[in-house]
């Protein structure tokens, strides 16, 4: 099945994103053939809800996995309710980071890593 | 009339002034204090009502009927909250997202969506030597405090005078507060951080087309930051409290300037009256 990486950039060069909810783009990859498409993040722009407004938009690509830096409560149970498997804590360059995800590298988490709002610190770094 | 007390940043006085000026006007007007400021009331603190009637506030959120959804997503495509989210054969719904509009459940192509409540808070209504009290106090742990002090603030329209305590900032349930108020009372302290969140909250008091003023709190040495910002900007600076330590003791003591100095009741009557003055309000018609 594919899978999903929130991304910082439009190619598997490009590093991973941090953030689920509010990242910019997803690289929507068959872990197989290593193709790839970008889907733009329309959740980023919600004025709330936002993991469960790109949880829901990307569930629609048929992902069985997503890899991300963070995810919160809302997301996570989002997804999870559908089945996809969260990996949390994943950063650096992206064609790496699948290799690693590929290889077994990577255990999915079974609930959010971070609280709600958490890439929106204002500079608290909380 | 009703006046609005707010200010832009936390911690200058509204409270103080709120509470005071309840307190020196109740000889000769009909007056009533509404706490709006519902994440954490404080004006029963000084105000000490007695409480004669408490009510549960809920908002309307999503119910799903598991035999009558056919999990089309036509709910989920019209909330514009993201409270409700359709994947495959489940439907979660999110509660704190919820804003109460109803749309999904009026749009619903099955009826399968009824509103049940979902309780955040309480409405406390009482009195206290004459003046009339109201405070709403958001659930810990609930997010929303808008729908409360709207609450709080639906009633009859009434005689006299109706001050309402907001929260600091400028934030929906600040902007809940002051909206159709006929005056917003700015409480400030004249430092850096008193000037620049004053002049956000003269920003949101513009939009809502809401006359204003200032007090500034614990003047003192500077308080050319404050009022030379108000005259650029035509607001009135209505009334100054110096920074006295007996002030502070006195309301740390749980009193009001009205109930402990009581040479600033006639101050706060003259800060009234150059309200109604700046309103166009007729006094008589607010007077016992």
């Amino acid at each position: 099945m594919n899978i999903a990486i929130s991304a910082s950039g439009l190619t598997l060069d490009a590093e991973v994103n941090p953030r689920f909810g509010r990242c910019e783009q997803f690289i929507i990859l068959d872990p197989e053939t290593m193709q790839f498409k970008v889907l733009v993040n329309t959740g980023q722009s919600a004025g709330g809800g936002a993991g469960i407004a790109t949880a829901q938009h990307i569930i629609k690509e048929g992902i069985g996995a997503v890899l991300t830096g963070n995810c919160g409560p809302n997301a996570h149970q989002v997804l999870t309710a559908a089945g996809v498997e969260v990996v949390t804590g994943v950063s650096g360059n992206i064609r790496e980071a699948v290799e690693l995800y590929k290889s077994g590298g990577y255990c999915p988490s079974s609930q959010a890593n971070v609280s709600d709002h958490f890439g929106m610190g204002k500079g608290k770094n909380r | 009339m009703i006046v609005s007390i707010a200010s832009g940043k936390g911690g200058t006085g509204k409270t103080l002034v709120a509470t005071s000026l309840a307190r020196s006007l109740i000889d000769d007007y009909s007056v009533t204090l509404l706490d709006c400021d519902v994440e954490e009331p404080n004006a029963h603190l000084f105000i000490k009502p007695q409480i004669t009637s408490t009510e549960e506030i809920a908002v309307k959120v999503p119910r799903v009927r598991q035999d009558r959804c056919n999990h089309c997503g036509k709910c989920s495509e019209v909330c514009v909250f993201n409270a409700i989210a359709v994947l495959g054969d489940t439907v979660l719904t999110f509660p704190e997202l919820c804003h109460g509009c109803g749309a999904c459940s009026h749009l619903c192509p099955r009826q399968a969506i009824s509103e049940i409540p979902y309780r955040i808070g309480t409405l406390e209504k009482g009195h206290s030597g004459g003046l009339e009290f109201a405070k709403g106090e958001l659930d810990v742990g609930r997010a929303m405090a808008t729908p409360i002090v709207r609450k709080v603030k639906q009633r009859p329209p009434g005689e006299g005078i109706t001050l309402i305590d907001a929260s600091p900032g400028t934030s929906c349930p600040v902007i809940e507060a002051i909206k159709g108020t006929d005056f917003c009372l700015l409480v400030t302290e004249p430092t850096p951080f008193g000037l620049n969140d004053l002049s956000l909250a003269v920003e949101a008091v513009k939009e809502l087309g809401v006359p204003c003023g200032v007090v500034i709190n614990r003047a003192g040495k500077s308080n050319e930051v404050i009022e030379h910002y108000c005259q650029e900007q035509d607001i009135p600076v209505l009334l100054k409290i110096p920074l006295e330590l007996k002030i502070a003791c006195l309301y740390s003591e749980g009193f009001t300037l009205a109930d402990g100095l009581p040479e600033w009741k006639a101050r706060f009557k003259q800060l009234a009256e150059r309200i109604m003055e700046l309103t166009g309000e007729r006094s008589c018609n607010t007077q016992r």
